[in-house]
């Protein structure tokens, strides 16, 4: 990371300036935004790997039929930490670093709205990660990252295994909570002047959207599991039905975060997409109001759909069937943005750079997990397929053909604005493919294990049918996937030393954050530019080829030029 | 295994649960794969549209040397259409699922073959369930950590059932007559399936969850739990064993037998235990 290193311009002379923090004191105290993103990435990133070291133990205990290399109590803690870890210290927080680095940058905003908020969010979120990873000394939790109940509940789960889960949901609840109302009061207030709604980029559309579902979530999930810590611990019987509670209740709960948490996981890689698409298509977006009314309607619809987690439980099918329309409207937005995204790569001039690489595997892909959804969303279809290898498969195609290549979009497309370094785009595309390829082996497969009767979360089988053959392909899968990240991870130590220089638009791009140095200083902005359009980079680009090709015209107000570099890196 | 895996796709026969779930042992099974295959012709329209697309999006407007990008904003009316049209395909697919949902979640009828209305035991009141037309009989599936308790409801003497007879693991019906479930757990939450016999149910403690199914051929379909239930989950198997009604009736005439023979036994076990220890009762277990 190549540090900035400002000097101060002195305007008021004062007796004492405090020093700044030099080193690790300068990250542990930090309040910047950029910083706080870095912060963010590297910590989920580093949860990523280990829920990836996980997946691949599950699917090493998978490899043969009755296999024994793993006992049935730390198959249930791998895939409880395996689903817990992706979802809440991966997908979550990765986008919640993404956003503090670039929302601010987008918006032309020299921070966001609370920024010592902003520190405590990171600060709650790594120590819910790492006590809830240090519960691997004693005894993780295995009633899976739903925390079914009564399994849960202190009879079935007297490990301190459940409350480490307990408190990792509770402060990374509370981290995205802080964390979502601090997006939501940057987008509304800080915007740069002429950001009108109407031009305000895609991305910020869905963190918007991704925030305001955690506002609405969170606090169910939080009531939800501080029940379930009254009742492990204080003797109350909210989910004890042996004492007049409901575990159907918790179920209800749960869900009612769960549905909109998929879609906080899927929504900024919705607009990631949107955001890389017109960059290298070199063209605008295609339909920009339909593609953001729609991120606002999978927003509001995926509120309403939680009982379609629910078709087999004791629940009335009049209720079920409810739940069945709002998951089939949903589907109308989710298919508006993908024929969008087709319509602005059609007749464009598509540049094959590694982000816009991994932005169309990244619909590919969730195409495949959107159309498995609508399989599952049929009741009596799901009544099948419920439960299954099937729901794996699609979850999968959807968080990692979605979010995780949504991520990688993320990765390539805004590293060199992060470290003023170019990625290596043979060494990207070498991740690319075995991403894809690995993507597509590990999960296709999976939906036939579930239609060849394959339950999930079970640690061994019987080889019926062709269960161990499909099995194996998905171990082969889930390898050559690992190994495309690890390409990944390699041209970043490599480019973070040796990159070529990127400059401040290596892209050519449209949005407010190349407007500035890579990477950017302190301030973010010298000064903040009007914005006139949706693409405010090509209307400055525009205006500095006008005025090199006559340069006698007379100066334009200074807002309309972008800042020099202060000091270089 | 890419060979085997390309024999596998090809062969007709062998591919029946590569692309759909199974089914044959009971009609609701049926009606779901019905359900099903249109649903994966609408599917792999969809896919092969929406990925065709992109591919040849990504092929044919490829940077070269003299392509300008169009610089197009939208275009309303192709916005609309692929609006309406998403919608209507889901509409569609809605109107199947109704008229195909009745016949899934109403028990079928009895057959000639099967057990005469005398031989069903005592009515069960199926409270959340339409209950069949003609005889039916009805078995509480009660699941347990990490079993799977059968009791066929109404045919114990007792009229409040404690005696009904029961069988752990494996599912004992007669063929052709109508089998109605009422699944049930006493401690965590299970999820019953048996594949070829369609849907799955959860069941939840402190809660009644029903389901049907029959049988028109003797026959034997497995399945297991498919909801996390603890470590021995995947051990939560069942087995569904269909005998034609003569069979099944002598079946269940020896099963009340042993179980008799074993109450017996448990009996005079307590008696001698009581009169060795001198204590006053032992409790019935």
């Amino acid at each position: 990371m190549a540090a900035t290193t400002l000097t101060p311009i002195p305007q008021i002379v004062t007796d004492h300036v405090e020093r700044e923090p030099r080193g690790l004191v300068r990250w542990l105290t930090t309040t910047d935004h950029k910083r706080i993103g870095i912060l963010y990435m590297v910590a989920t990133f580093v949860f990523f790997m280990l829920g990836g070291v996980e997946a691949l133990m599950m699917r090493m205990q998978l490899i043969v039929a009755n296999n024994d290399l793993i006992s049935p109590e730390v198959y249930n803690q791998l895939f409880t930490m395996h689903g817990t870890t992706m979802i809440f210290l991966f997908v979550v927080p990765m986008f919640a670093g993404f956003a503090n680095y670039f929302v601010p940058l987008m918006i032309g905003a020299r921070d966001m709205a609370f920024p010592r908020l902003n520190a405590l969010s990171f600060w709650l979120f790594l120590t819910g990660g790492i006590v809830f990873y240090a519960s691997v000394f004693w005894n993780p939790p295995d009633a899976g990252w739903i925390s079914t109940l009564p399994l849960a509940s202190i009879t079935y789960s007297p490990s301190g295994g459940e409350d480490a889960w307990i408190y990792l949901i509770h402060l990374t609840g509370i981290s995205a909570l802080l964390g979502a109302i601090n997006f939501v009061a940057t987008i509304l207030n800080m915007r740069a002047p002429g950001m009108t709604w109407s031009r305000l980029p895609l991305f910020i559309w869905s963190i918007l959207t991704y925030a305001v579902l955690l506002i609405v979530a969170i606090p169910v999930i939080a009531g939800a599991v501080t029940m379930l810590l009254l009742d492990r611990h204080f003797g109350t019987h909210f989910f004890d039905p042996t004492q007049g509670g409901s575990a159907l209740l918790y179920q209800n709960l749960f869900w009612f975060f769960g549905h909109p948490e998929v879609y906080i996981l899927i929504l900024p890689a919705f607009g990631i997409i949107s955001e890389v698409l017109p960059v290298f298509a070199r063209k605008p977006i295609f339909g920009y109001k339909a593609i953001a009314a729609s991120t606002i309607l999978i927003g509001f619809l995926g509120l309403l759909t939680w009982l379609h987690h629910m078709f087999t439980t004791p629940t009335p099918l009049i209720v079920l069937i409810f739940a069945m329309i709002a998951s089939f409207l949903i589907a109308v937005p989710t298919g508006i943005k993908i024929f969008n995204w087709i319509g602005t790569l059609w007749q464009g001039s598509i540049e094959f750079r590694t982000p816009l690489i991994f932005a169309c595997g990244m619909i590919a892909l969730f195409t495949i997990g959107g159309i498995s959804g609508i399989f599952l969303a049929i009741i009596p279809i799901d009544w099948q397929l419920s439960d299954t290898y099937f729901i794996v498969a699609h979850i999968h195609f959807v968080f990692v053909g979605g979010s995780v290549f949504g991520i990688f979009t993320c990765i390539y497309y805004w590293f060199p604005k992060i470290t003023g370094r170019m990625l290596s785009e043979a060494l990207g595309k070498v991740s690319f493919w075995l991403m894809f390829v690995g993507t597509l082996v590990t999960f296709l497969i999976q939906h036939s294990l579930g239609l060849d009767g394959m339950p999930r979360r079970v640690y061994e089988y019987n080889n019926i049918g062709h269960l161990q053959l499909y099995n194996q392909i998905s171990t082969a899968g889930a390898f050559i996937l690992a190994a495309g990240v690890l390409v990944t991870v390699l041209n970043v130590m490599r480019s973070l030393k040796s990159g070529v220089i990127a400059g401040p638009d290596p892209w050519q791009a449209n949005t407010l954050e190349w407007f500035t140095p890579s990477p950017p200083p302190v301030n973010n902005f010298d000064v903040i530019p009007r914005v006139r359009s949706l693409e405010p980079m090509k209307d400055i680009r525009r205006e500095i080829a006008r005025r090199a090709a006559a340069p006698s015209t007379a100066p334009a107000p200074v807002a309309d030029v972008p800042s020099q570099p202060r000091v270089p890196a | 295994m890419l060979a085997s895996l390309a024999a596998l796709a090809l062969a007709p026969a062998a591919s029946a649960d590569f692309f759909t779930p199974q089914s044959g042992g009971s009609p609701n099974a049926d009606h779901i794969l019905d359900l099903y295959d249109v649903t994966l012709i609408i599917a792999a329209v969809i896919f092969v549209g929406v990925e065709g697309t992109l591919l040849y999006a990504l092929v044919r407007f490829r940077a070269r040397k003299g392509r300008v990008a169009v610089q197009t904003h939208g275009n309303t009316r192709l916005e609309l259409g692929w609006t309406l049209g998403a919608a209507a395909v889901l509409l569609a697919l809605a109107i199947l699922t109704f008229a195909e949902l009745h016949s899934i979640v109403t028990p079928a009828v009895s057959g000639p073959n099967g057990l005469t209305a005398s031989e069903t035991g005592v009515p069960i009141s199926t409270d959340a369930i339409k209950p069949p037309k003609g005889p039916y009989i009805t078995i509480q599936v009660n699941g347990q950590q990490f079993v799977w308790r059968f009791t066929y409801l109404g045919f114990g003497k007792l009229a409040d059932q404690l005696d009904d007879p029961y069988t752990y693991r494996h599912l004992y019906v007669p063929t052709d007559t109508a089998v109605v479930l009422k699944v049930v757990s006493q401690d965590v939450v299970h999820e019953w399936w048996i594949p070829d016999l369609g849907q799955k149910v959860m069941a939840v403690p402190g809660y009644v969850n029903w389901a049907s199914f029959e049988i028109s051929k003797p026959a034997t379909y497995s399945g297991q739990c498919s909801f996390i239930c603890g470590f021995g989950h995947a051990t939560m198997t069942a087995l569904v064993t269909a005998l034609p009604r003569t069979q099944w009736l002598a079946w269940l005439h020896t099963l009340e037998k042993n179980l008799q023979a074993n109450k017996n036994g448990g009996a005079a076990g307590r008696k001698t235990l009581q009169k060795r220890t001198g204590s006053a009762a032992v409790e019935n277990p």
